[in-house]
């Protein structure tokens, strides 16, 4: 099984600065259980230096290697041959949606960034840190809300998958909502009015696909749910602070 | 110069209405969508209806008579269907906002969606039997 060689078609988006995208199909010998992006790397060495793709850590650490594959959010680093596609098949590979294309399958994720600071998560820190960062106590929350928290690698493929950010670039998206869940453990740094507007925490539509492809088991979809929860009962109690 | 139609835009409306490679979640919120824009249709034909029925007896029994031909028929089932699904559909969003439920929502989501179906069918055969 291991010395099983297939021949597979990768179908590769193809875009660089304003000329017009296409597709580039590319046939390649590879083991059935090697994984996407040594494919990729190996079409980049023997067949064509000029496709750019971004990778780094090769083990879904460094969230890098985020594409589509066959239409569906993946980390090509961990997502075997033999998963998406068959001995003599065609496997198409496109960049990250609701993105701007930088080159090839290269986006600028940028906004993401932006926008887990705007809402006071801080993507670099140790994970031994993380519970005390900002003036967060120990005690506050429970141990389990921080560690899942901790487990999102920036990938962006929550905001790919999100048909609601397909239309709407002044969404904060799922990623940045589950980082405000997050800071909201923090009762006052104020996040929770940052997010409770239309394009906070009440954009987005249930649709889970963010939680579905997230590769981290972040659940960005509960997160922002729960959110929902914290800014409803902030908005009850400010009714009875008002009052009195 | 080309535009990225990778980028967000509003004029990218219909991706919302594509189901290729998506998951329940995001079929729920198409049909979601799709039965939202069909009832709205209805109560505007619905209200229109109205006003003709206000003309007089013969516009009464004119629409009377319309009422019974299948295109009809069919048209109320759908809005029953539509309705069904669309209510339903909101129990699941209410559901997954307010309780902690929404790792669940697939499930629910088939449930609601048996729910439609079983609904639908008892509607057909009375409408078509009746």
């Amino acid at each position: 099984m291991s010395n099983q060689i297939w021949m597979v078609t990768f179908r590769i988006f193809r875009k660089k600065g304003n000329l017009k995208p296409y597709f580039e199909d590319f046939e390649m010998e590879v083991k059935p259980g090697e994984y996407l992006l040594e494919a990729i790397e190996r079409i980049w060495a023997y067949k064509d230096r000029s496709l750019t793709f971004a990778h780094a850590c090769h083990h879904s650490t460094c969230g890098a290697c985020g594409m589509r594959v066959n239409g569906k959010e993946k980390l090509t680093c961990i997502t075997l041959i033999k998963d998406v596609v068959k001995d003599g098949g065609t496997v198409k590979v496109e960049p990250l949606r609701n993105f701007p294309v930088v080159s090839d399958l290269v986006v600028d994720i940028g906004k993401l960034y932006l926008n887990l600071e705007s809402v006071g998560h801080h993507p670099v820190v140790s994970v031994v840190e993380e519970p005390y960062q900002d003036g967060i106590a120990a005690g506050r929350g429970s141990e389990a809300d921080y560690i899942r928290l901790s487990d999102c690698i920036e990938c962006g493929m929550c905001i790919s998958a999100c048909p609601v950010a397909t239309t709407t670039s002044t969404y904060l998206g799922p990623a940045a909502l589950a980082g405000a869940m997050q800071a909201s453990l923090n009762p006052d740094n104020g996040v929770l009015k940052l997010v409770d507007c239309a394009d906070g925490v009440w954009r987005c539509h249930s649709a889970y696909e963010c939680s579905e492809v997230c590769p981290s088991y972040v659940e960005p979809g509960r997160k922002i749910m729960q959110l929902r929860r914290k800014v409803m009962a902030e908005r009850i109690k400010s009714i009875f602070r008002s009052n009195n | 110069m080309v535009t990225d139609t990778n980028k967000p835009a509003p004029a990218n409306w219909w991706r919302w209405f594509d189901p290729r490679q998506r998951d329940i979640g995001t079929w729920a919120f198409i049909l979601n969508r799709i039965t939202a824009i069909g009832l709205t249709i209805y109560l505007f034909l619905h209200l229109v209806v109205l006003y003709q029925l206000s003309q007089g007896p013969d516009a009464y029994d004119g629409f009377l008579e319309l009422a019974k031909s299948p295109i009809i028929v069919i048209g109320e089932l759908l809005v029953v269907i539509a309705a069904i699904y669309h209510g339903l559909n909101g129990i699941r969003i209410g559901l997954t906002t307010f309780t902690d439920t929404s790792p669940f929502q697939r499930a629910i989501f088939y449930v609601f969606t048996f729910i439609t179906i079983v609904g639908s069918l008892i509607f057909a055969v009375r409408m078509f039997t009746a």
